[in-house]
């Protein structure tokens, strides 16, 4: 099962634990109801949608209020640390989650201690904190935007915030980068680079890059990478191969945001309506079938 | 070595080894003197802060020969605090880059009637007629959805900001953009 890990901006939520449910524009897990606008809920609801379509059972969320001070991600952090060695998920997706070196080593020794190996997939905050430990390699995706990228090019960095200008300066040299985020150790072992162009890439180059359809008018939409991770996500708990599945939702990402005709002021909610029939129409196009999931079928 | 033999190494025998060392997700704080440090030091501590005070690496020594090393990731949040105690500090810096400096590259594309600004990770996106804020955009930390609650929909000139309801490095990079955009829009 795929399990989605992250935070909501409402302080007061406790650790909130249970099978996610999209209802109209909102997400809703274990009785508690979350806005889509951005953000962990953003990636459930394209998690879920993407899920639907293939046939999976919706994904699993582990939810805790943080609004940026730290203290709902330490809980949580200490949730997991506790309690995954005890669990059995397929795919595990790290999300928005205060950066903390100490409590990500702690989970990482916990999923160690799992009896099956999860696929690991970091974004935002958790793909921070995974360079800054020096152990990305140990994880199977990032879904970085290029900035992020930028960040995981410098070999200095701890946060993008101090990514060097030299490198922010290569926004056009994406394969570059990659390779430099690769040569330092800063990178899992396949990435999805998004940007005007999207990029697939693991250590010996890039795999694959999908242009089309381009819609300008997405790179503002606050949420926009947080829907692509979900798409992901759900392609990957599919038992496609990580490559196959990255290029999927990468065009699935696109075709959605074309549905939409979106424009620099819409919300992400328009564009998540749009995702189940974008997968339905570009996973046939793409020689998969949506339906009941088909364990090795890939 | 397998992944959980390295955690181990790393979690136990290895830290203790080497319990000196800085974690890269610190930062340290660069006073004028003495007294400045201590004082910065009870106050963070009082607020529940997880602080240290210990000698400068060879690249900061331009202050006194102490500073105070602390999660880096919440340095908005910090700042403030010091600030409002009026304890500024001189410096604040990565302890895994000392000479790193803050980001100071901004894109700007123009959509038009919309105008967005990226510093760093962070994108924030205006309607130009109208100056209110339509969209943020990027970063990875907590506050960044709670950032974007309480700025989208407001007038660029009346929006609360980021280093007064952030809290983390990518706040301070939204802050930055909010800055580089109302630069941009101003007479």
């Amino acid at each position: 099962m795929l399990a989605i890990i992250g935070t909501v901006p409402d302080a007061a939520v406790p650790i909130t634990i249970g099978p996610a449910e999209l209802v109209g524009q909102e997400v809703a897990v274990a009785g508690r109801s979350f806005a889509v606008n951005r953000g962990t809920p953003a990636l459930l609801a394209a998690a879920i949608a993407t899920s639907d379509v293939l046939g999976l059972p919706p994904p699993m969320a582990y939810l805790v209020g943080d609004i940026g001070r730290g203290d709902g991600s330490r809980r949580l952090y200490a949730h997991l640390a506790a309690t995954l060695p005890s669990l059995d998920h397929e795919v595990l997706v790290f999300h928005y989650l205060q950066p903390d070196v100490d409590w990500h080593g702690r989970v990482l020794l916990a999923i160690g201690e799992m009896r099956r190996r999860p696929l690991l997939i970091a974004d935002a905050g958790y793909m921070y904190v995974a360079k800054m430990s020096g152990q990305a390699a140990d994880y199977d995706l990032f879904t970085p935007d290029v900035g992020e990228l930028s960040f995981l090019a410098d070999d200095q960095a701890p946060h993008p915030f101090y990514t060097r200008g030299f490198l922010l300066h290569m926004d056009e040299e994406v394969p570059e980068m990659i390779a430099r985020a690769y040569q330092y150790g800063n990178a899992a072992r396949h990435l999805l680079v998004k940007g005007k162009r999207d990029y697939v890439a693991c250590p010996t180059g890039i795999l694959a890059e999908i242009a089309t359809p381009s819609v300008a008018t997405m790179e503002p939409v606050g949420g926009t990478g947080d829907t692509l991770t979900g798409i992901v996500a759900a392609l990957v708990a599919s038992r496609l191969p990580i490559p196959r599945a990255a290029e999927a939702a990468a065009h699935i990402n696109r075709l959605a945001g074309a549905m939409a005709r979106p424009t620099p002021a819409t919300q992400v909610g328009e564009l998540i309506a749009c995702i189940a029939p974008a997968a339905a129409q570009a996973l046939p196009d793409l020689g998969l079938y949506p339906g009941p999931a088909r364990p090795g079928s890939a | 070595m397998t992944l959980l033999a390295r955690l181990k190494g790393a979690l136990t025998g290895k830290k203790a080894a080497s319990s000196d060392l800085s974690s890269p997700d610190r930062g340290f704080l660069v006073f004028e003197n003495t007294s400045e440090v201590i004082a910065a030091e009870n106050l963070l501590r009082q607020a529940g802060w997880k602080v240290r005070v210990m000698g400068p690496p060879a690249e900061i020594r331009r202050g006194c020969d102490l500073v105070i090393e602390f999660p880096l990731i919440e340095r908005l949040e910090i700042a403030r605090l010091l600030q409002s105690a009026q304890l500024p500090p001189l410096e604040v810096v990565p302890v895994s880059g000392p000479l790193l400096q803050p980001v100071d590259l901004f894109h700007t594309v123009d959509y038009g009637d919309y105008l967005m600004v990226r510093a760093a990770n962070m994108k924030i996106c205006i309607d130009k007629r109208s100056q209110v804020i339509v969209n943020i955009s990027g970063g990875g930390c907590p506050d960044v959805p709670h950032l974007a609650a309480r700025m989208v929909g407001q007038h660029l000139t009346s929006t609360p900001q980021p280093r007064d309801i952030g809290h983390t490095l990518c706040g301070y990079a939204l802050q930055l953009a909010y800055e580089e955009l109302r630069r941009q829009c101003s007479p």
